[in-house]
């Protein structure tokens, strides 16, 4: 196998590795949002509900994770295709950390900003899609990058279903060239230089759209 | 519900022979990341260009590669370089890396939270710059790293399972074996998804109490 149809081969398991990437941290955000309004301004059954479902995602490796998805739900008729469950259960372990990112960055929003936007006569709606949001999207920026990597990372999980990303195109070229060494040191290569581009890309939109005088000097989750 | 209780308790012993080495796995990678995190964590803060850029460059690389991917190199790719490991070997160096980049960042954003104003304190009552670190800088940052040094534990402990990938008998093969000869998948992995959970509120609960006993009044 020549270089160039290895890195050919490597590549498609890289769009692959992004798509499960996007996709799996796309539906992450959705739910995240949810699990976090229903924490922070929920009644108790919705606070203790999402709570419950914050800790045990939190608590329970991605890799059982999947397994249940993939191996356990067809006892139930329920069936899915080994992309399908490593994207759901990405999506769901993910959405665990986000709804947490979610919930601090609402909380971390002043409170005397509430507190003005009511007194000058927003309501509860208003205040959140006007006030509260705007702000807490940029305190989450960083935390997101953070977990996005994360995500991207955590990919590599679906190996084990069998999911044909970066590691397991890796892992096929190596069964065949036996260069172990060689082709592990390209695909981490090839990790690092996604993450590393996406978080140079982020910080330099961070920097834009920062709010002079309300920039979040918190340290990176 | 019936069938769920019987597959548990059928598969309790087995699993509890992979929990042994999942939590083996665990405390040992911690332990020496914590070492690792230490040096790495104080050369990210006081370390001259030299020592900087090399703790730098380790932090952001491991930081930005999947674990998975490490333990790949160092458990199919170093025997072609003449090491061989074993996978519990192979496993535990990997993760011991790579925690330890984690947690020289969480003790470096703890090095950093402690006031300045300590640091100044001790070098203009004769300190020297190491005395300094070592006896008025550490041990308000280790205090203060707690929680996130908890975070990092689980995480730890959830990451353990890619040990599997390399044949590892822990918690994750073991519930794989069992449910291999029961067919019983769905009950199998509830059960290990269970046992983690247990392992993981129990390890938080247990660092929160840590986190009081050691709490210093007033810093």
């Amino acid at each position: 196998m020549d270089f160039l149809s290895t890195l050919k081969v490597l590549l498609d398991g890289t769009i692959v590795t992004v798509e499960l990437t996007v996709t799996s941290f796309i539906i992450a955000f959705s739910m995240a949002i949810v699990v976090s309004l229903a924490q922070v301004y929920g009644n108790t059954p919705l606070k203790v509900i999402a709570t419950i479902y914050e800790r045990i995602l939190r608590s329970i490796p991605l890799l059982v994770v999947m397994f249940i998805l993939f191996f356990g739900l067809p006892s139930f008729g329920i069936r899915f295709d080994p992309f399908t469950a490593a994207i759901l259960s990405l999506g769901l372990c993910s959405s665990a950390y986000q709804s947490q990112i979610f919930r601090g960055a609402i909380l971390s929003v002043p409170k005397g900003q509430i507190l003005a936007a009511q007194s000058i006569g927003m309501n509860g709606r208003q205040t959140f899609f006007h006030i509260t949001l705007p702000q807490a999207l940029r305190f989450a920026v960083a935390p997101l990058t953070n977990e996005f990597t994360i995500v991207l990372k955590d990919t590599s999980f679906a190996y084990a279903l069998g999911v044909t990303e970066l590691l397991r195109e890796g892992t096929y070229i190596v069964s065949t060239t036996y260069e172990p060494l060689l082709i592990y040191l390209f695909c981490a290569a090839i990790y690092f230089t996604v993450t590393f581009s996406t978080n140079t890309v982020v910080k330099r939109v961070e920097k834009k759209f920062a709010l002079p005088g309300f920039e979040f000097r918190g340290e990176r989750a | 519900m019936i069938n769920f209780i019987n597959v548990f308790v059928n598969a309790f012993p087995f699993l509890m022979n992979g929990l042994v080495f999942t939590m083996e796995l665990a405390l040992s990678s911690i332990a020496i990341g914590f070492v690792i995190g230490i040096i790495v964590g104080i050369s990210r803060s006081y370390g001259k260009r030299f020592s900087y850029t090399l703790s730098t460059i380790f932090v952001e690389v491991i930081r930005g590669t999947p674990l998975l991917v490490q333990l790949f190199i160092f458990y199919f790719a170093f025997p072609q370089i003449g090491i061989s490991l074993s996978p519990i070997t192979a496993s535990i160096i990997s993760f011991s890396i790579n925690s330890g980049a984690y947690q020289a960042e969480y003790i470096r954003g703890a090095i950093q939270s402690v006031d300045t104003g300590q640091m100044k304190a001790a070098l203009s009552i004769g300190m020297t710059k190491w005395q300094a670190i070592m006896r008025i800088v550490m041990p308000q940052a280790l205090i203060k790293v707690i929680p996130s040094w908890t975070n990092e534990f689980v995480y730890l402990i959830k990451y353990t399972s890619v040990a599997y990938l390399v044949g590892v008998p822990e918690l994750m093969a073991e519930g794989e074996f069992v449910a291999s000869r029961n067919f019983e998948f769905m009950n199998v992995f509830l059960s290990v998804a269970i046992i983690y959970l247990a392992i993981v509120m129990i390890i938080t609960w247990g660092f929160s109490r840590i986190e009081k006993m050691v709490r210093m009044p007033g810093v």
